[in-house]
This record gives structure tokens, C-alpha cells and sequence, in this order.
């Protein structure tokens, strides 16, 4: 390995212990924008590293640190580059997705919890308010909405496939053309096309206040449940507090708990205060109205208890339901006997909510997704009585329980 | 061409961009030298009308490649992309062999190159002698994860097959250059197929270079005030930030009108040429439009 390898090694390893995803091929890359722009100064090495090892905003901050720590006196010392041997260096690279970890390792650690647990226990487990579970009937709750399947309903695609359907579609020009060469030209047998469907994007806004804690938990394993569902859409998921955290990357991993750790992690509020409408602002300023949301299925979870500016939830909501598909909204406050959606910011948001369901249950959790999957409470049928209305309208009715 | 010399160094890349009327700093220029230097693709993202899409073009009148441009949408496909037949002219031709009551056209006649509609992609990597051209994939982020699929393969090969002519192959791969405004995040894999740099908003001096440059008819002081008045108003919180295209025909505006200077009314009229939603220019006014005029000719008084 030669000396700028070397260097690059050291530098690409850096940046990994810092977070970065540095691939082989980005290292390699950086060794020849290195070579291209030359060593001497520094700026060059700088813009040649942001170019070929970082490839999101969110990681320069990063990439700038250790940058500074890393080339202070390597540039000075370029003239000498070649000529002296540092350490061997390997160039290891840590594939996220390569190492699988033994199957049954997830399993071992909490059999015992699973196993004390009989069949009646977790008839009852399911339908228990997720805020009053001790630790053993918790993972065991966790292990439930992990196993659900969480998929978004279905929407044509602009995207076509060929049909034996006539008139769901386009035509199929080129089948046509092929098939009437046998003909002299007359298109006598046509083809057609007809849309792919796809699932809906879904997005789940995340309410991790502190009065949302024990549902926040359960919650965000549904949200992961949804991004392990196999034929699921993209999902995408972001944890409003005190501010908006997107959620996302950290749990696009194999292990929910991992995950779950991650994401509680990131979310720097976790029993914070909310202020929803700013947060929800947040997001339909930087995700929201520039495409995350549009089209696709929003879910919130909060109690709607907001502790910002009045009005500014409600036009939020009216903005994020110009670009969504649908929007559902869960409360697990909803579930107590004598609930009204007192709470200003709830009261506020209603008109603009498509769905208002429970959450506070493993088994409510189970009704959501079947409401996604069906598009909506007509479709799921009422399973648990569990939930709200539609828009507008039926509003009223609820206001008045 | 001079944009591929093989002693060519980010500074001339930064004077060639310039020459065509476009400021870059050094950083887009550093990423720009790479793309060329080791014929990689360029993935430009940041937020819009900060300059992306201008470089390709700019890339293309500097180097005299053709520029072919790809505007990506939801759904997009092969047909769009790539190639396509002329269904319509083809089946005249069978028809017209028919009638003539001579033996049925053949399969190859009508699969000809005549009959190919060559979209974007192929055109990028079949464009015969010359510079090699410019290919602008425009707003990715607005495609879906199929045609990012296809894309990253295109952009391994540089090579596309068509079952009835065969495959396609570029002798010299053409200069790419793709943008996003990041309503979604691009595939990692075809980001690390490419180099990639965050476009941000320029610095203050940058800005009004890049004002005078593309707004020449407006005094220099007007060009300095608009660009501290945009400046405070991307601070702002707005759903769309102003761009510097904003910039620049907020300038032309205030010119158009005989300004050498903004003022309080005036920045009122105008309003709207730099920022595009009613909520946005609310928020503004809300903060107080005189105020903002104050600190910009304060810090863009002199001119100098
Ligand atoms: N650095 C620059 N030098 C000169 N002109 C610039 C520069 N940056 C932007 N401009 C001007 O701003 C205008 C808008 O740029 P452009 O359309 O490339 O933005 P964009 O980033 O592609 O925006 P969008 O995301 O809206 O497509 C260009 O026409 C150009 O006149
Ligand atoms: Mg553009």
C-alpha cells in the first residue's frame, strides 16, 4: 500500500468511528479526486474529500471535524508523503448489511419471558393499556407489534405493465406493432397496458412528549414493524418534540432494538415538552410540502396536548392535508372512558383528520393497521369499536361524546 | 476542447464557468474538475434556484458539448428515457408494402434506425464525433426507485441494448450532470456511483457578483441592497426561501422600475417577484418591511 493509500485508510476509518458510512469504492475515489487535485494545499484535499466521502448535508459537520483533527499536519507534510513508512494499515471496510447476526441469539435472551407467559396472559396482554405493562408483559408487547405486518393500501402507479384487460390502460404500441407484422401491417390483435399499483408511502409523526412516553415506545416499534413489513412502501418516520428529529435511518435496521435504541437516541426530547404545531410546521416545511408527505399516509401519534401557538397547528394541519393522501390520527388518551378531545390542540386538528383511532393496546395497534391496509375505517370494518370519523361532518359527533 | 485537457486544473474550471457568466465557488468548482478529471457523474443537491440545474448548462456552451436534458417525473421510463419506436410511422410502412402487393415487409425493415425515436440517455452515449455531450438528469428526486435502478446501471456502462438493433456503447462517456432538491433521499448506491456536492446559497459578495453579472442594467448599489435584503429574509423561516434566480429578477425588477435604491414602497409593489407564496411574504411584512430595507441599504449602501 502506498503512502496516500495509507492516508486515505486512516482518514476513511476516522470517519467511520465517527458515523459516516465511508465505502470501499468512496475511499478508492477519494485516492484519485487526491491524485487529481494534488496534496499540497489544503482546501483541494478538503473539497476532494466532501466530493467523493460524504453524500448527505447532515454529515459535513461531521466530515469537518474530523477532517481538522485528521490532515492538520499530513498537508504540511505531503513533500515527505512517500517517503516515509507509517503503520500498516488495513483497508477494512464494515458492510452494515453483510454480518448476520445467528438467528436465534434475539431468542435466547428473553425466552424466559416468553415462556412464562400462557396463552390466556396474552389474550389479555393485547388489549392492556400499554402504559401499565410491567417489564416481562412489556417485551412481550414489543414482540406482538413487531410481528404485525404494516403496509399502506395500494395506489395505481405511473407506471404500466402489459394486460390481457382491455380499456384499464394505455395501449400497448410496441406489442401492437410486433403482432401485426404477421398481418401486413393491420393491427388486427391490439395489446393494452394497464397500471402498476404500489403501496402508498406512509409517515408517521411521532409525538414523544412526555405524556406520550409509554405509547411513544410502542408506537415506534409499530413504526418499525412498518419498515421490516415486506411489500410495504417507503416509510418514513419522524419524532416530534420539543423539535422535529427524523427518525428514518435509524430504524431501517434488522434488530428493532437496536433500532429502538437508536431512535430514542436521536431523539435528543424524549419526554420533553411539544409544541406540535411548530413541530408539525418543521415538517411540512423541510419534508412535508417538498414531497415526503404528499401523496402518502400520514400517521400522528400524540395526545394533541400542544403548548405552542394557537391557530398554528390547525393551519398546519390544513397545509400538511392539501399534500396528504390521508391523515390518521391515533390517540391513546382516546381509549379512556369519558374521552372528549378536549385538549386545544386536538380540537384543532379534527377537522383536518381523516382517521381518529386508539393506540394504547397492543390489539388497537393491530386495528391500525388494518385501517391502513384497507385505506381507511370503512374498509377495516369496526373491530374494538376502536375507531373515530371521517372528516368534517361526522366531526361533530365526536366532539360530543 | 480545452474542458478536457489533461493539464486542466480547478482554477480553469473556475475562469471557464465564469466566462459564461456563472460564479462558482470553490467547492462546486473542485467537485466540477472532478467530474471531468475522473469521469464521474455529478450529484448536485441543495435548495431550489440556488444554481443547479444552470450547470450543466453553462458546462455545455463552455465545452461545446450538446446538452440533453433529462426531466425526471414519477413513472418515467425506458420509452422516455431511452428510446422509442415510431409506432405510427411503422405501421404506415407495413401498410405501404402491403398495398403495394409486393412480399410483406420484413421484421428488420421496420426495426430499422429510422424508425428509432432516440430519447436522452442514448443520444448521450451515440453522439458520434466531437465533444462529448452534456447530459442533465434533472430533478431525480422526483423518479422512483425503478428508474434510479436503470439509471445506476446506465451510468456503470454507459452502454444501452435495444433487442432489435443491439447494443449501444459510448466511446467517450458524456459529461453527467445530475440534480435533486432533496424531497427524497437518492438511492445510496447511485450516490456513491457519483461525486457529490450540497449546493448552498451563495456568500454576500458572491451573491452581488453573481447579481451584476446576470442583472447588468442595475446600479451596483441596487445589487449590494438586494442581495443583504434577501440575505435577512432567508433567515426567515419561509417555506421557499428566496434562490439567486430570485435575487436576480428582484434586481431587474427594481431597475425596471428606476431604482437605484430599494425603498419601503417599492419593496412592498415587488414583494412578490422574490418571494412566491402569499404565507411567505405575510411572514415578511409581518416583520417588518421597513426594517428590512433599513439594515440592507446599511450594509449595502455604498456600493463598494
Ligand atoms: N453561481 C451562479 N452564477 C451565476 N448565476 C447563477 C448562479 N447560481 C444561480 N444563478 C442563476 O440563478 C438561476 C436559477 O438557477 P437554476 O435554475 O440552475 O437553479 P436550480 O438550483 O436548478 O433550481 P430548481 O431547484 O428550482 O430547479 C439561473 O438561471 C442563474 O441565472
Ligand atoms: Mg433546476
Amino acid at each position: 500500500m502506498t503512502e496516500p493509500d495509507r492516508i486515505v485508510a486512516g482518514f476513511a476509518r476516522a470517519l467511520r468511528a465517527q458515523g459516516l458510512a465511508v465505502t470501499l469504492d468512496s475511499a478508492v475515489l477519494f485516492v484519485r479526486a487526491l491524485d487529481a487535485v494534488g496534496p499540497a494545499r489544503r482546501a483541494p484535499v478538503y473539497w476532494a474529500g466532501r466530493a467523493t466521502l460524504v453524500r448527505r448535508p447532515e454529515d459535513v459537520p461531521v466530515y469537518d471535524r474530523v477532517f481538522a483533527a485528521y490532515w492538520q499536519d499530513r498537508v504540511a507534510s505531503a513533500a515527505t508523503m512517500e517517503a516515509v513508512p507509517g503503520p500498516p494499515v488495513t483497508l477494512a471496510v464494515d458492510e452494515d448489511d453483510g454480518g448476520d447476526t445467528p438467528p436465534d441469539a434475539e431468542e435466547r435472551s428473553d425466552a424466559g419471558d416468553v415462556l412464562a407467559l400462557r396463552w390466556s396472559a396474552v389474550e389479555v396482554l393485547r388489549h392492556a393499556d400499554l402504559a401499565g405493562l410491567r417489564a416481562e408483559e412489556w417485551a412481550e408487547a414489543q414482540r406482538l407489534i413487531s410481528a404485525l405486518r404494516v403496509a399502506a393500501e395500494v395506489r395505481p402507479s405511473r407506471r404500466t405493465r402489459p394486460s390481457r384487460r382491455r380499456g384499464h390502460g394505455p395501449p400497448d404500441l410496441r406489442r401492437t406493432v410486433r403482432r401485426s407484422l404477421a398481418h401486413g401491417g393491420v393491427p388486427i390483435q391490439r395489446s393494452w397496458r394497464e397500471p402498476v399499483t404500489r403501496p402508498r408511502r406512509m409517515v408517521f409523526l411521532l409525538d414523544v412528549s412526555g405524556s406520550m412516553e409509554p405509547y411513544a415506545r410502542g408506537l415506534v416499534r409499530f413504526a418499525h414493524a412498518a419498515v421490516a413489513s415486506r411489500g410495504s412502501g417507503r416509510v418514513e418516520v419522524f419524532a416530534l418534540g420539543t423539535r422535529l428529529t427524523r427518525v428514518t435511518r435509524e430504524l431501517d435496521r434488522r434488530d428493532p432494538e437496536a433500532a429502538l435504541t437508536a431512535a430514542s437516541g436521536s431523539i435528543v426530547d424524549w419526554s420533553g415538552g411539544t409544541r406540535l404545531g411548530a413541530g408539525l410546521r418543521e415538517f411540512n416545511d423541510r419534508w412535508g410540502v417538498r414531497g415526503a408527505a404528499r401523496g402518502s399516509v400520514v400517521v400522528i401519534c400524540s395526545d394533541g396536548w400542544d403548548r405552542g401557538e394557537p391557530g398554528l397547528l390547525a393551519s398546519e394541519m390544513a397545509r400538511l392535508r392539501r399534500v396528504a393522501h390521508r391523515v390518521v390520527w391515533v390517540n391513546p388518551l382516546k381509549a379512556s372512558p369519558g374521552y372528549a378531545p378536549l385538549a386545544r390542540g386536538m380540537a384543532a386538528a379534527l377537522p383536518y383528520v381523516d382517521d381518529f383511532v386508539e393506540g394504547h393496546s397492543v390489539s388497537s395497534l393491530e386495528h391500525l393497521a388494518a385501517i391502513l391496509a384497507a385505506g381507511g375505517t370503512e374498509g377495516a370494518g369496526g373491530t374494538e369499536g376502536a375507531a373515530g370519523t371521517g372528516r368534517a361532518g361526522r366531526r361533530k359527533g365526536v366532539l360530543q361524546l | 476542447m480545452s474542458a478536457l485537457a489533461s493539464d486542466l486544473s480547478v482554477e480553469d474550471v473556475a475562469t471557464a464557468l465564469a466566462r459564461e457568466d456563472y460564479l462558482a465557488d470553490e467547492g462546486l468548482a473542485t467537485s466540477i474538475f472532478l467530474a471531468i478529471a475522473l469521469q464521474r457523474p455529478l450529484l448536485l443537491e441543495g435548495e431550489a434556484g440556488v444554481g443547479k440545474t444552470e450547470v450543466a448548462k453553462v458546462l455545455a456552451s463552455w465545452t461545446g458539448g450538446e446538452l440533453l436534458r433529462l426531466q425526471c417525473y414519477e413513472g418515467i421510463d425506458v420509452s422516455q428515457a431511452v428510446y422509442e419506436w415510431d409506432y405510427a410511422r411503422q405501421l404506415l410502412h407495413l401498410r405501404a408494402a402491403e398495398s403495394k402487393g409486393g412480399p410483406a415487409a420484413a421484421e428488420d425493415d421496420v426495426y430499422g434506425e429510422r424508425f428509432l425515436i432516440r430519447r436522452p440517455l442514448l443520444r448521450a452515449i451515440d453522439h458520434g464525433s466531437g465533444p462529448p455531450p452534456v447530459l442533465l438528469i434533472d430533478e431525480v428526486d422526483r423518479s422512483d426507485d425503478e428508474f434510479e435502478a436503470f439509471l445506476l446501471e446506465f451510468l456503470s456502462e454507459y452502454a444501452v441494448t435495444i433487442p432489435e438493433l443491439g447494443t449501444f456503447r459510448a466511446l467517450q462517456p458524456p459529461l453527467v450532470v445530475i440534480t435533486s432538491n432533496r424531497t427524497r433521499d437518492v438511492h445510496d448506491a447511485l450516490k456513491r456511483r457519483c461525486l457529490y456536492h450540497w449546493v448552498q446559497h451563495p456568500d454576500f459578495e458572491r451573491e452581488v457578483a453573481i447579481i451584476r453579472l446576470r442583472a447588468p442594467q442595475a446600479a451596483p448599489r441596487l445589487a449590494c441592497q438586494v442581495a443583504a435584503a434577501v440575505e435577512t429574509l432567508r433567515g426567515m423561516r419561509l417555506y421557499k426561501p428566496p434562490g439567486v434566480a430570485e435575487s436576480i429578477d428582484w434586481t431587474a425588477a427594481l431597475a425596471a422600475l428606476g431604482r437605484s435604491d430599494i425603498d419601503e414602497r417599492t419593496v412592498d409593489l415587488t414583494l412578490g417577484t422574490v418571494l412566491k407564496y402569499q404565507e411567505d411574504q405575510e411572514r415578511a411584512r409581518a416583520a417588518g418591511i421597513a426594517e428590512l430595507v433599513r439594515t440592507a441599504v446599511a450594509r449595502g449602501g455604498t456600493g463598494a
